[in-house]
């Protein structure tokens, strides 16, 4: 396998008596698809500095291939940066720019032009060599920042929000190419964005970040499925949160006292003791709503009033108030016409119905 | 139908540069055309002997040395500025230092070049020190030559190159520079093939406000400089007042001003050969041998041409 593995080993950035990095840690395997994801202003641009080289960490080590890279400069380390904003030298045109790291090796000129080709193909810019940047549009501007990116060969590519200003559209295109140049190239792609859906469809893993911290890491699914804390739960799509006290367990089946439902079962293997306080949480898509018969026989029925029904085309999401005063929200699918699932409407009563083992706890802490 | 304002607009300042500017150019061509009076000024007829005169060796050897002049103070004004411009670019206090930058401007010229006197001098601020530090009596000669002269153009005409350069500096997107380091180049590579190609237009500017005002020195080479400083402008005084042939003046100003007219246009305007290269012959079909010329073609040399105020 090509690409380094990039182990970050507690590290900490302080700009000033602001911690923008607090204590991270992270295994980064060779060429994984790895993502660093979190809010504005969490540290993930720091965090990817850090690795290239331009920030050095106050306290801490990372190592690439087992070596530690500190006091060694950008130039020195043998992994590039795909820029937020490009960084394009508008005063060379995409072929030179592309061919900049080649030049400053001194490679061989009679070299240049069928590397800078291979790589601009893999962009699919061949055609746009002799334009300067300014001409080009917001994809292909990114584009050539990944083949530039790319020309020496690094086994670690840092991505800082590649896609971050593309249209949704462009973004989603783009996203599948960066896969393919990733599955390509076999180098360990380091991918940072704030956006989830971009995070989850591509990473083999993703580190969650919050303020500083790393919350979780894990495979799409973990994240998702088994988010380790409310925060992370609540980042990473949409979520119901229900906060409760543990009143009876029974093996890994619990019964949550939760403020204004009366009681839910759930099922986790977290262990947790009569008393502790507890959070638990539900996708959206695993409620089933129905009009007035709960659906399928799961432990869980919740009655309710739907405020909003909001129609995207392939699903139709319902803001349910439940008795109690809590307000959930259920995604609903629209599967084929010959279901006869009965519409569901504003001001509808409804059921909800979802399984123990659905709920998940994210936190708890002694009563 | 909307009329057009554009020459009403214009004619404030055509009217001043007809006045301020054309006129007096116009007056100077005609004086060197002119017989030379007896006692200074000149007679209404028609000569060309100016224009003989002005083709002699002395001269000559004045113009090449204010022209080289010119260039080292330039040169080192630039290697000055581009670091004074950076600095303050990337400083979080740029009004402060840009404040300190113009504050010398608030003493006249004169003063500022009296007030080196005084610390270069014989009896000047620094012989008084090393004196008192046990160097020898003496003292040592710093002022009346060359270097003097040199180092006070420097020191006066700073400003007017650290100004432009700040301006187009703190305009340059210096992720840049990061992105250079980060695709293997040093500092140093960084900031010539990246930083200085971006700056060109400020970099013209400065030059062209630093080179032609030094071109011109007059003050500077004659109370700074010794009999063997003498630079074009003192040439210019002493035909106004000692020798008293106004036509020769004219004809040096004259020349002089073509001299930096053609310099200038050399320098700021030509178009690099190798642009022509990029646009009219697609590089990448070029044969596989030939392409020497295009790929190493410095950077910024396919760049826009720089703006051309500097020119005023
Ligand atoms: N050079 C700096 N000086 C002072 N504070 C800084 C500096 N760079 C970053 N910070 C602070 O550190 C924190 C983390 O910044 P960082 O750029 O890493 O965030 P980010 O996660 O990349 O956010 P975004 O998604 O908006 O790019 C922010 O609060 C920021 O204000
Ligand atoms: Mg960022």
């Amino acid at each position: 396998m090509k690409g380094s593995d990039v182990t970050v080993s507690n590290v900490s950035k302080f700009f000033g008596s602001f911690a923008a990095l607090k204590d991270v840690s992270l295994e980064i395997k060779k060429g994984e698809f790895y993502s660093l994801l979190g809010p504005s202003g969490c540290g993930k641009t720091t965090l990817l500095r850090a690795i290239a080289g331009f920030e050095d960490p106050d306290s801490g080590l990372i190592l690439i291939d087992g070596t530690d890279v500190s006091g060694l400069s950008p130039d020195k380390r043998h992994c590039n940066t795909v820029f937020q904003s490009y960084a394009l030298f508008p005063h060379l045109t995409v072929f030179e720019n592309v061919a900049f790291p080649l030049r400053i090796k001194k490679t061989p000129v009679r070299l240049i032009k069928d590397l800078v080709m291979k790589h601009l193909s893999l962009v699919q810019l061949e055609s746009h060599a002799d334009k300067k940047p300014s001409q080009l549009s917001g994809g292909q501007k990114q584009r050539v920042a990944i083949a530039r990116a790319l020309i020496n060969e690094p086994s670690v590519l840092l991505l800082d929000e590649p896609l971050s200003a593309l249209d949704a559209k462009l973004r989603q295109h783009m996203l599948m190419e960066l896969d393919s140049i990733h599955d390509k190239v076999g180098i360990t792609f380091i991918y940072v964005t704030h956006d989830q859906q971009e995070a989850l469809s591509v990473s083999d893993r993703i580190a969650v970040m919050n303020a500083g911290l790393v919350l979780q890491v894990g495979t799409p699914q973990q994240i998702y499925e088994n988010p380790a804390t409310e925060f992370v739960a609540r980042f990473i799509g949409e979520t119901n949160i229900f906060k409760g006290k543990v009143l009876s367990r029974e093996g890994t089946l619990n019964v949550i006292g939760i403020d204004g439902y009366g009681t839910l079962l759930v099922d986790d293997e977290t262990p947790v003791e009569v008393g502790d306080t507890i959070v638990a949480t539900i996708r959206p898509e695993k409620i089933r709503i129905s009009n007035d018969q709960p659906v399928g026989d799961e432990l869980n029925v919740v009655k309710g009033i739907v405020e909003e029904p909001i129609y995207s085309g392939f699903q139709t999401k319902y803001v349910v108030r439940v008795e109690g005063g809590e307000r959930l929200t259920i995604f609903r699918q629209h599967a084929n016409w010959s279901e006869g699932i009965p519409d569901i409407e504003w001001k509808d009563d409804v059921c909800l119905s979802f399984s123990a083992r659905d709920l998940v706890i994210v936190e708890k802490s002694p009563g | 139908m909307k009329r057009n304002f554009g020459p009403t607009y214009v004619a404030p300042q055509a009217l001043w540069l007809t006045v301020f500017f054309a006129a007096p150019l116009l007056i100077i061509v005609a004086y060197s055309f002119l017989q030379k009076g007896l006692y200074g000024g000149v007679e209404v007829v028609f000569s060309t002997q100016a224009w003989v005169d002005i083709a002699n060796p002395t001269l000559l050897k004045v113009t090449v040395k204010t022209l080289w002049v010119s260039l080292a103070a330039t040169l080192i004004i630039i290697l000055l500025a581009l670091p004074c411009g950076y600095s303050i670019a990337r400083s979080k206090n740029q009004a402060l230092r840009l404040f300190l930058v113009i504050v010398p401007f608030w003493t006249n010229f004169l003063v500022r070049i009296y007030a080196w006197i005084s610390i270069l001098g014989n009896e000047g601020f620094v012989n008084q020190a090393l004196r008192f530090l046990g160097f020898r009596a003496e003292g040592f000669q710093f002022l009346y030559n060359q270097g003097a002269v040199i180092f006070v153009l420097v020191y006066m005409y700073l400003p007017y190159a650290i100004l432009p350069l700040f301006s187009t500096i703190d305009k340059f997107d210096f992720t840049l520079l990061e992105a250079a380091r980060d695709l293997g180049s040093t500092k140093m590579q960084s900031y010539i093939k990246i930083m200085l190609p971006n700056i060109k237009g400020g970099v013209i500017t400065a030059v062209l406000f630093t080179f032609i005002p030094i071109f011109g020195a007059y003050a500077v080479p004659l109370l700074i400089g010794g009999k063997d400083s003498y630079m074009l402008g003192n040439v210019i005084a002493d035909q106004l007042t000692k020798t008293r042939n106004w036509p020769l003046a004219s004809a040096i100003s004259m020349s002089m001003t073509l001299l930096t007219a053609i310099a200038v246009f050399l320098f700021a305007f030509k178009k690099p050969k190798e642009q022509q290269i990029v646009k009219d012959i697609d590089p990448l079909s070029l044969p596989n041998g030939k392409t020497t010329g295009f790929l190493h073609r410095a950077p910024g040399q396919g760049k826009k041409k720089p703006s051309a105020k500097g020119a005023a």
